[in-house]
C-alpha cells in the first residue's frame, strides 16, 4: 500500500509505543516478584529470589492451579461440543430465529459476568444444587459456547457449499463429506475456539465467585483473596509472571491454528 | 403490599411456584453426641481467626488441628456481618465467626443450629459474662460459643499532628485528617454516625445507636453525607486499609487492631486509640450451620479454636479479649488480658456492641417504630452510590 | 444438532435469568434476609426511582463509552500498521505479542496498573508513575478507566485488524489515486467498511466495562458502578434487590446488543 513515509514512521513508532504500554504492566509485575519489600511501592527496596524459590511450598496456589486447569478443561470440552452443534446448525439452515439465536449465544459474554454469576448461583442453590466443581464449570461453558461457535461459524462461512456439493454428487454419504471434506477445512478452527475457551475459563475471576462453593478455589481465586495479603503478595506475583511464561507459546499456537485457515 | 399490574403479579406468581422450594428450615435438634471427622471443614470467619501460617509462618492453627482430626479447613474470609450471613444462608459453610449483628439474624433464618456446648469441652472455661448473652442464646438455648471482643479503634497517622481523641475528627468538615479519612464500608457504620450525632446533638435522644427512630436515622445519614467529602477510602477488604494506612494514602479511620499491628509491623508511622464518645465493637460467636455437611469436624473446630492456646493465638494476633479464661496466661505478652479488657465487664459496657437493628426499637421505647437493619442497607447503598 | 445447545442456554442460562428477574418480585424478611414468598414492586421502585441509582448507571454507561472510544482511538493506528504496512513475519509477531497480555490474567494486569497509579504520600513511596513523575491520578474513576481500556484493548485491537485484513488494499490505493488525502481516505473508505469490525469490538469494550466490579475495587478508590451495587445487595443479603438492579444491565445490553447486531457486528465477531 502507498502511504507516505512519515505517515508510516509514526504509525510504526505509535505500534511500537502501544506494544510497550501493553507489557510495562506486566514487566512491572515481573519486577515485584524479585522485590525483597511486599508492596508495590516503586522502586523495589531489594532483590530476593526467596519467593521463587518457596512457592512451590505454597499448597493452596498448587490446589487451585490443579484446580483451575480441571475446570477450563472441562468446561472447553463442553463449550466446544455445544459451540460447534451450533454452528453447523445455524450456518447450514436458514430459518426464522436465526438471528435471536446467535444474540442469545453472546448473551452470557455481553451480559455482565456478575449478571450471569448471580443468576446461576441463585438457581443452583434454589435447586439444591452443590456449589463446586460441576457449577463452576456449567458457568464457564455458558459464557464460553459463543468463543467456540464464533471460530467455528466464521470458519464455515468461508467454506464454499460447492464443496460439499461436489462431495456429494460424487457419492459420499454425508458422514464421508464430513470426515473427509469438512472436518479437515474447519478443524484448526476448533482447536483454536478450544484454546480461546480454556483461556477465557482459566482467566476467568467474577462467575467463578459467585458458582463456586467452599472449598474450591481457582488460580484467580487465590490471586483475589492473596493479592491484598501483604505476606502472601511476592507469591502471587511469582504465580502471576509464571503464567505469563507458560501463556506465550500458548497464544502462538492459537494463532497459528487460525492462520492455517487462511488462504 | 402494593397493587401490582397483571403482568407483574402473573410473572411474580410463576417465579412464586418456581421458588416453592428454599427458605428457612427448622432450626433442626443440637447434637447429642460426636462421631468421627469428616474429613474437612468449610468456615466463614473475620480476618486473622483462622491462621494457617501462610500470613505468618509463627501463627498457625489450622495445621496442627488438621493434622490432630483429620479435618481439612477451608476458610473464606467474611469481610462485613452481612456477607457472613449470605454465605451462611448458601449453605456451603459448616461454621461461622459472626458478630452480634449476625448471629440473631441467622438463629432467625434457621441457618444456624443449636449447639450442644457439652459436647465443647472448653466451653466451661469460657469467662461466665460471656456465656448465655442475647446475641449468642435463645431462651437459654445456646447457639454457639463465644469467642471474644473488642472495640473498633479509631488509627491515626503519628506525623499528622497531635493524637485524635474524639469521633468528631472523623466527621467535621474542618477536620484536620479531611479527605484522609477512612470509613467502614459496611450498613453498620451508620451506628458510627449515631455515636458522633450522641456526642454533638444531645437534643435528638440517641441513647442507643442501634435504635434510631426515623428522625434520628435521618440525622445520622445526613452527617454521613456530609462526611462524604472528608473521606479518602471506603473499606472493607481488611488489607485495602492496611495498604492505605502504609502508604499514608490515609491518616485517620476506623479500625481493628489486627490491621493497626500488621500496617504497624511493615513500617508504618501509625497508632491506635479508642475515643471517647464511646466505640462501636464487637463481640463474636462460633456457629454451626443447619445444613452442615462436615458437623462432626464443625464440632471439633469449635472446640478447638476456643481452646486456651489457639484463642489465646486469635486474640493476640487480631488484637481482641479472649473468650477462654485459661487464655490469659497464654498470651505472648503477659498484659494481653489486661489491656484489651478481657474480663472488664465494666470496660465493655461503654463499647456498643454490633446489633441488628430492628423496627421494635432495641433502647426500649414502645412510642415510636425504629429503622430496621434492611432500610440500614437502603440507605448505606444508596449513600455509596 | 440445534437441540443440545439450544437447550443449554434457554434452559440453564435464561431459566436462570428468568427466575433471577422473577426474584426481583419478592419481598424480604426485614431481620433474616430472606426472601419471602410476599411479591412486591418496592424493589423495583428502589432500583429504578432513586435519582442516587440513575446517576450511578449514568456514570457506568459514561465510563463503559470512554472505554470504548480509547480502545477505538488505540487500536485503529495500530491496527491499521499491523494489517497494511508490517512485513508477514512482523506481523505474526505483532499480532502475538498484542494478544498475548490477553491471556496473561484479568487481575494480574488490574494490580499491574495498580502498581503503576499507586498515590504515593507523606513521603513515602508510591507506584511508578508517582515515583518517576512525581504525579499520579490516585484511585478512582481515571485509574478504572484507564485499567479497563487497558484490559480490554487486545478485544477491540483483534476486531478492528479483522477488519483492516477484509479491507483490500486496491481500495485505497484507489482513494488516493483519486486525490484523497490519507486522512480522508481514512475516513471516507477505511471507517465505513471497518463499522461491523468496531460494532464487533466494542461489545467486549462495553459490556466488559459496564458490569465490571473488581477493577472498581482495585484501583477505583471510593468510586461506584452498577456491578458494585448488585454485588452490594447481594451481600446485603438483599437477592431481590440485586435481582431488580441486574435489570439495568440486562436492558442496557440488550439495546447495545441489538443495535450493534444492525450495524453487522455478528457477522464480524
Amino acid at each position: 500500500m502507498r502511504l507516505s513515509r512519515t505517515a508510516r514512521v509514526a504509525l510504526r513508532a505509535a505500534t511500537w509505543a502501544v506494544l510497550g504500554l501493553l507489557y510495562l504492566p506486566l514487566l512491572l509485575v515481573f519486577i515485584l516478584s524479585f522485590n525483597s519489600a511486599r508492596s508495590l511501592a516503586w522502586p523495589p527496596r531489594g532483590f530476593t529470589t526467596h519467593w521463587w524459590a518457596t512457592f512451590l511450598d505454597v499448597e493452596s496456589a498448587r490446589a487451585a492451579l490443579w484446580s483451575s486447569g480441571r475446570i477450563a478443561f472441562v468446561a472447553m470440552a463442553l463449550a466446544v461440543v455445544l459451540g460447534t452443534m451450533l454452528s453447523f446448525a445455524l450456518q447450514r439452515h436458514d430459518f426464522f430465529g436465526k438471528a435471536p439465536i446467535s444474540l442469545l449465544a453472546a448473551l452470557p459474554i455481553a451480559l455482565p459476568g456478575i449478571v450471569t454469576g448471580v443468576a446461576l448461583r441463585n438457581t443452583f442453590v434454589r435447586f439444591g444444587w452443590d456449589l463446586g466443581f460441576l457449577s463452576v464449570v456449567a458457568g464457564h461453558a455458558t459464557f464460553c459456547i459463543v468463543v467456540a461457535h464464533n471460530n467455528v461459524v466464521a470458519r464455515l462461512r468461508r467454506i464454499s457449499p460447492n464443496l460439499r456439493e461436489a462431495s456429494a454428487d460424487l457419492g459420499a454419504t454425508p458422514r464421508q463429506t464430513f470426515g473427509l471434506v469438512t472436518w479437515p477445512l474447519i478443524r484448526s478452527a476448533v482447536f483454536a475456539g478450544a484454546i480461546l475457551a480454556f483461556a477465557l475459563s482459566f482467566d476467568e475471576v467474577v462467575v467463578t465467585t459467585f458458582t463456586a462453593g467452599a472449598g474450591t478455589s481457582t488460580l484467580p481465586q487465590w490471586i483475589l483473596n492473596n493479592f491484598s495479603r501483604p505476606n502472601v503478595l511476592p507469591y502471587v506475583t511469582v504465580v502471576a509472571t509464571l503464567m505469563l511464561v507458560v501463556s506465550l507459546p500458548v497464544a502462538w499456537l492459537a494463532q497459528r491454528l487460525s492462520e492455517g485457515s487462511r488462504d | 403490599m402494593r397493587k401490582m399490574t397483571g403482568t407483574a403479579a402473573a410473572v411474580a406468581l410463576a417465579a412464586a411456584v418456581l421458588g416453592a422450594c428454599g427458605g428457612g428450615s427448622d432450626g433442626s435438634a443440637a447434637m447429642t453426641e460426636l462421631g468421627e471427622g469428616e474429613g474437612a471443614v468449610n468456615i466463614v470467619a473475620w480476618a486473622g481467626y483462622v491462621e494457617d501460617g501462610s500470613t505468618d509462618p509463627n501463627v498457625d492453627w489450622v495445621t496442627g488441628f488438621e493434622q490432630e482430626t483429620g479435618c481439612e479447613v477451608n476458610y473464606k474470609v467474611g469481610n462485613t456481618s452481612d456477607e457472613m450471613v449470605e454465605l451462611m444462608q448458601s449453605g456451603e459453610y459448616d461454621v461461622v465467626s459472626a458478630s452480634g449483628d449476625a448471629t440473631l439474624r441467622l438463629i432467625a433464618g434457621g441457618d444456624v443450629a443449636p449447639v450442644n456446648t457439652d459436647l465443647i469441652p472448653n466451653y466451661a472455661d469460657v469467662f461466665d459474662g460471656l456465656k448465655n448473652q442475647p446475641w449468642n442464646s435463645v431462651d437459654g438455648q445456646s447457639y454457639g460459643v463465644p469467642h471474644g471482643r473488642g472495640a473498633n479503634v479509631l488509627v491515626y497517622n503519628t506525623e499528622a499532628g497531635a493524637a485524635p481523641s474524639s469521633i468528631v475528627d472523623m466527621f467535621s468538615a474542618d477536620s484536620p485528617y479531611a479527605g484522609k479519612i477512612s470509613v467502614y464500608d459496611a450498613p453498620i457504620y451508620i451506628a458510627d454516625a449515631a455515636i458522633y450525632l450522641m456526642a454533638t446533638q444531645p437534643e435528638l435522644g440517641i441513647t442507643n445507636p442501634y435504635a434510631l427512630d426515623q428522625d434520628q436515622f435521618d440525622a445520622a445519614i445526613a452527617a454521613l453525607e456530609a462526611q462524604k467529602p472528608l473521606v479518602g477510602q471506603y473499606w472493607s477488604l481488611y488489607t485495602d486499609q492496611q495498604a492505605a494506612l502504609e502508604s499514608g494514602s490515609v491518616t485517620l479511620g476506623t479500625s481493628w487492631q489486627i490491621i493497626v499491628n500488621l500496617a504497624q509491623a511493615n513500617g508504618a508511622k501509625i497508632d491506635a486509640t479508642i475515643h471517647a464518645e464511646g466505640a462501636t465493637g464487637w463481640s463474636d460467636t462460633w456457629m454451626i450451620s443447619s445444613k452442615a455437611k462436615h458437623p462432626n469436624c464443625a464440632y471439633m473446630w469449635m472446640n478447638h479454636i476456643i481452646s486456651p492456646q489457639a484463642n489465646a493465638g486469635v486474640a493476640e494476633w487480631f488484637g481482641e479479649a479472649p473468650s477462654n479464661a485459661k487464655s490469659c496466661a497464654l498470651t505472648a505478652d503477659p498484659n494481653h488480658c489486661k489491656v484489651f479488657h478481657a474480663d472488664d465487664e465494666e470496660y465493655f459496657s461503654n463499647v456498643f456492641y454490633w446489633t441488628t437493628p430492628t423496627s421494635k426499637c432495641l433502647d426500649g421505647r414502645t412510642d415510636v417504630e425504629c429503622v430496621p437493619f434492611s432500610e440500614w442497607v437502603n440507605a448505606w447503598n444508596k449513600l455509596r452510590a | 444438532m440445534l437441540a443440545p445447545p439450544l437447550a443449554w442456554l434457554l434452559v440453564v442460562y435464561v431459566g436462570s435469568l428468568v427466575l433471577l428477574v422473577a426474584g426481583a418480585f419478592f419481598s424480604l424478611d426485614e431481620f433474616t434476609g430472606k426472601v419471602t414468598s410476599q411479591t412486591t414492586l418496592s424493589n423495583l421502585d428502589e432500583a429504578f426511582t432513586e435519582p442516587a441509582y440513575w446517576s450511578l448507571v449514568a456514570r457506568s454507561i459514561g465510563v463503559a463509552a470512554l472505554v470504548t472510544a480509547i480502545c477505538l482511538a488505540i487500536a485503529l493506528p495500530v491496527a491499521f500498521y499491523v494489517a497494511k504496512i508490517a512485513g508477514p513475519r512482523a506481523k505474526r509477531a505483532l499480532i502475538v505479542a498484542m494478544l498475548l497480555p490477553l491471556w496473561s490474567g484479568y487481575l494480574v494486569k488490574a494490580f499491574g496498573l495498580r502498581a503503576i497509579v499507586e498515590p504515593g504520600s507523606g513521603g513515602r513511596d508510591g507506584g511508578l508513575l508517582a515515583s518517576l513523575t512525581g504525579w499520579s491520578p490516585g484511585f478512582g474513576y481515571p485509574a478504572v478507566i484507564a485499567t479497563l481500556a487497558y484490559l480490554w484493548f487486545p478485544y477491540m485491537l483483534l476486531a478492528v485488524h479483522a477488519g483492516f485484513e477484509r479491507l483490500p488494499d486496491t481500495l485505497v490505493d484507489a482513494s488516493s489515486d483519486l486525490g484523497a488525502g490519507s486522512l480522508r481516505t481514512f475516513r471516507s473508505v477505511i471507517v465505513p467498511v471497518l463499522v461491523p469490525s468496531i460494532a464487533a469490538g466494542s461489545i467486549f469494550t462495553f459490556s466488559l466495562s459496564l458490569g465490571d466490579y473488581i477493577t472498581v475495587k482495585i484501583v477505583g478508590g471510593t468510586a461506584q458502578m452498577i456491578g458494585n451495587i448488585i454485588e452490594r445487595a447481594l451481600l446485603a443479603p438483599n437477592q431481590p434487590l440485586a435481582a431488580a438492579f441486574t435489570l439495568w444491565p440486562i436492558g442496557i445490553m440488550v439495546a447495545y446488543l441489538w443495535t450493534m447486531g444492525r450495524l453487522g457486528a455478528f457477522e464480524n465477531l
